[in-house]
């Protein structure tokens, strides 16, 4: 059978099926079980609007429960066991997590996507945040947004494609034909233009990515230093943990500054971007940040809006600045979305598997946790140790699930 | 808004700048991929895309002179046009890769054995010799000309429409449509349903449920695979459509269920409890009243959906695609291509353009309800 007729049956009896079901057992409910007719009429319609949400519902939770409640439990199962030879699986422990802990590739997947977790959430919502500000002003902004946010409709690999041009390498000699290395060879050595835009803006947007992260972590630590207001036990140990994190942060921010000024650069050789270690993971992580800044931006734009004009008004009598105004009086009223727009960025990047599949498939160290999932599953035919990977995913993921659950919980009542 | 005091702000004209500058950031990367998509192979290797959109002066590959032998007077002479088009100036021309420059336009040059070429400045070229050429091998010419910008449809007929072209994207196109339809329309029927046995009827555990829903939501997919996979097995799915149109349901429900459980809590209290005064069973009120006034939602989860499940690798990696390759589908058609065809950017270009298009013609034309989706799905 052609699969596009066996698509076409497959709509008509899945639409069919549901709507007949839902016709079908509504039918049943009120005319055969529980008739709202004769001597029990009143408690039959009770009994009947009882069931009904379930009749709703149960499609919807079978699926949801099939297809992503069970296997997280599964999973759990699988990451516990190991394959017999001749079939069957034996309960191993956590072996799987030892030998997972034992591999580099492990760890270097767990680090790169530490990386991911860092930039890719704090560059979009930054460049989202200037858009949606700038958009704001222009008259031709709204333009400007659907270009900036059209690359949210580009999947993963076409823009693994599209970026693939941007860092192609041809031999020295040759013209290239990718733009990255067409930049790169039109600076010299000892220029002005090299000097300011390879030394220059790396330094200040590392400086400045220090000084960001020293003051977030400032208006965190400061209840906790100052010892004002009540301070619970567990808010001082996420304090220091946020704080650790944040000086180790700033030591490796002030060593890229010195290793960037004291960088002598190859100038004039074509370079192949994607297998430069460590650095190759920036340029992919360029590709999320410019497909998730259009997302960033439309939502911030929609906050931006909703701040109060009269708080703007007030500010603007009281003599602030345009930038004061954006920094101390939009930014803290948008703070909440800032923070639903990163995380769900940060939910993005945990999940990013096509792009590092499409462009290196983990090597030159590019490695991240999903592809090293899939190359365990699919590739190694390792399920223990990919089940194990994927619970590190999950495990990733929790502290956001709870706090999304929680702030919707909190609204609900 | 800095405009209400009645001061025109100094900042206008950075502001315009850098958001053109940001623009222009963000599109050029996607502008690149489309102009190279219409550029032949040779074009491409030679010369960044950025320059053909200009006449650009660059040195041509190596072409071999070949043409109809025409005797007149004892004199044998082939003629013709280098490029085979007009507007191109040759700045100067060579017969040796070591000196691709040596001659100027209209000069003529011996070429030993009494053979003499001629090459003009628009690319007619005369070569003559005073007995037949045979089976030898006629010279080459290189040259170094101002060409103005050439594009051509050629990569797309070829990749959409050649039944023979081991490249082609035709069967992909459509094995993506296929994955893509049924996959769409199913999950909205059933979240609508759910959506509103959780937003407008009175149940114990309705709370919880809806918790659970947004607990869901952030669940990675990841975890499904092997497990899901086994199930297919074991029930005798496997690697199939069915299995892929099932996943994406399933994948796809609990942003279903939360978007349109968001938009029906939003309706008006006053017109469904009117019409439960009037009689209406729950499921008229939700077949007349609550899906009709639901479309706007509706409409923001199926593009979401559509885009997702269109551009979607993964699943269909997972659920879908076996060792026969006959349902393949186009992303990974093209990241097959990526590492057969690596260099070959007219049939990447080409064929990423194709997969890419219908999703951006879906954004363009929907961008308000996906804008509206995006805002119901994650700001509070």
């Amino acid at each position: 059978m052609h699969p596009a007729l066996q698509g076409l049956i497959t709509i008509v009896v899945g639409v069919g099926g549901c709507i007949a079901y839902y016709y079908f057992s509504n039918l049943f409910l009120d005319k055969v079980l529980f008739p709202a007719k004769g001597a029990m009429a009143g408690r039959n319609i009770n009994r009947a609007n009882m069931v009904r949400p379930w009749l709703f519902l149960m499609p919807a939770l079978v699926a949801l429960g099939l297809y992503l409640a069970y296997p997280v439990f599964a999973t759990i199962h699988l990451s516990l066991t190991q394959r017999v030879a001749g079939g069957g699986f034996e309960f191993v422990g956590f072996e799987n997590y030892v030998k997972m802990s034992g591999e580099p590739k492990f760890w270097e997947a767990l680090t790169n996507n530490l990386f991911w977790l860092i930039v890719v959430p704090a560059a979009s919502t930054a460049f989202g945040l200037l858009a949606a500000q700038l958009s704001d002003r222009i008259k031709w902004g709204n333009v400007a947004k659907s270009l900036i946010f059209m690359p949210m409709a580009i999947s993963f690999v076409g823009a693994a494609v599209i970026w693939k041009l941007v860092y192609d390498t041809r031999p020295a000699g040759q013209e290239q034909i990718g733009v990255m290395n067409a930049v790169w060879l039109s600076f010299d050595e000892g220029s002005i233009w090299s000097f300011l835009f390879l030394k220059l803006v790396p330094i200040l947007l590392v400086a400045g990515f220090a000084v960001a992260i020293a003051l977030m972590t400032w208006a965190l630590a400061k209840p906790v230093v100052q010892r004002n207001g009540p301070v619970s036990g567990w808010r001082t140990a996420a304090a220091v943990l946020v704080g650790a994190g944040a000086v180790w942060l700033i030591y490796k921010s002030i060593f890229g500054i010195l290793g960037i000024a004291t960088a002598s650069l190859p100038y004039g050789e074509p370079q192949t971007w994607l297998t430069m270690p460590f650095w190759n993971n920036f340029f992919l992580m360029a590709v999320l940040v410019w497909i998730q800044t259009g997302f960033a931006m439309v939502i911030l734009s929609a906050a931006l809006r909703g701040v109060p004009e009269d708080t703007i008004e007030a500010a603007i009598v009281d003599g602030a600045n345009p930038f004061q105004i954006f920094f101390q009086i939009k930014v803290p009223q948008i703070m909440g979305t800032i923070v639903v727009v990163w995380t769900t960025i940060t939910i993005v990047v945990l999940k990013v598997f096509d792009i590092v599949y499409a462009m290196t498939n983990g090597q030159w160290e590019t490695q991240v946790l999903a592809n090293y999932m899939y190359d365990k599953l699919f590739r190694a035919n390792d399920w223990g140790v990919g089940s194990a990977a994927a619970m590190v995913i999950m495990l990733l993921v929790t502290p956001i699930l709870v706090w999304n659950v929680y702030n919707a919980r909190k609204e609900m009542r | 808004m800095d405009n209400i005091v009645g001061k025109k702000s100094g900042l206008t004209w950075a502001v315009h700048i850098s958001m053109a500058l940001l623009v222009a950031l963000w599109l050029f990367p996607t502008v690149g991929l489309f102009v190279s998509s219409f550029r032949t192979s040779d074009q491409i290797a030679t010369s960044g895309w950025w320059s053909s959109l200009g006449t650009q002066e660059r040195q041509n590959p190596a072409i071999r002179i070949e043409g109809d032998v025409v005797e007149v007077d004892g004199q044998f002479t082939i003629s013709g046009n280098l490029f085979g088009r007009t507007g191109v100036t040759v700045g100067a021309w060579g017969t040796n890769s070591r000196e691709p420059q040596a001659y100027g336009p209209g000069e003529t040059v011996d070429l030993g054995e009494g053979q003499a070429l001629t090459v003009r400045e628009n690319g007619d070229y005369t070569l003559a010799a005073p007995s037949d050429f045979g089976d030898q091998r006629l010279p080459r010419v290189f040259t170094t000309a101002e060409t103005p910008p050439e594009f051509t449809l050629n990569n797309y007929s070829a990749i959409l429409f050649d039944q023979r072209n081991v490249d082609g994207m035709a069967k992909a196109f459509f094995n993506t449509l296929t994955v893509t339809i049924p996959a769409t329309i199913i999950p909205i029927l059933v979240a609508a349903f759910a959506a509103y046995a959780l937003a407008w009827m009175d149940f114990p555990g309705r709370a919880l449920l809806i918790a659970a829903i947004v607990g869901l939501l952030v669940v990675p997919l990841q975890l499904a695979l092997i497990p899901l996979l086994k199930l297919h097995n074991d029930i005798g799915i496997g690697k199939s459509y069915l299995g892929v149109w099932l996943a994406h349901t399933g994948f796809g429900l609990p942003l279903a269920i939360y978007l349109l459980r968001n938009y029906m809590v939003g309706l008006p209290r006053d017109i469904i409890e009117n019409a439960k005064v009037d009689g209406a069973t729950d499921f008229q009120i939700f077949t007349k009243i609550v899906l009709p006034l639901s479309f706007p939602a509706l409409a923001s989860f199926a593009i979401f959906q559509f885009l997702w499940t269109w551009n979607d690798l993964l699943v269909a990696l997972v659920f879908l695609l076996d060792s026969s390759g006959e349902t393949t589908v186009m992303t990974k058609q093209i990241v097959e291509l990526m590492g057969t065809r690596g260099g070959n950017w007219e049939i990447l270009a080409t064929a990423a353009f194709v997969s890419i298009a219908v999703p951006l013609a879906v954004f363009f034309a929907m961008q308000r309800y996906l804008v509206r989706g995006l805002l119901a799905g994650s700001v509070k």
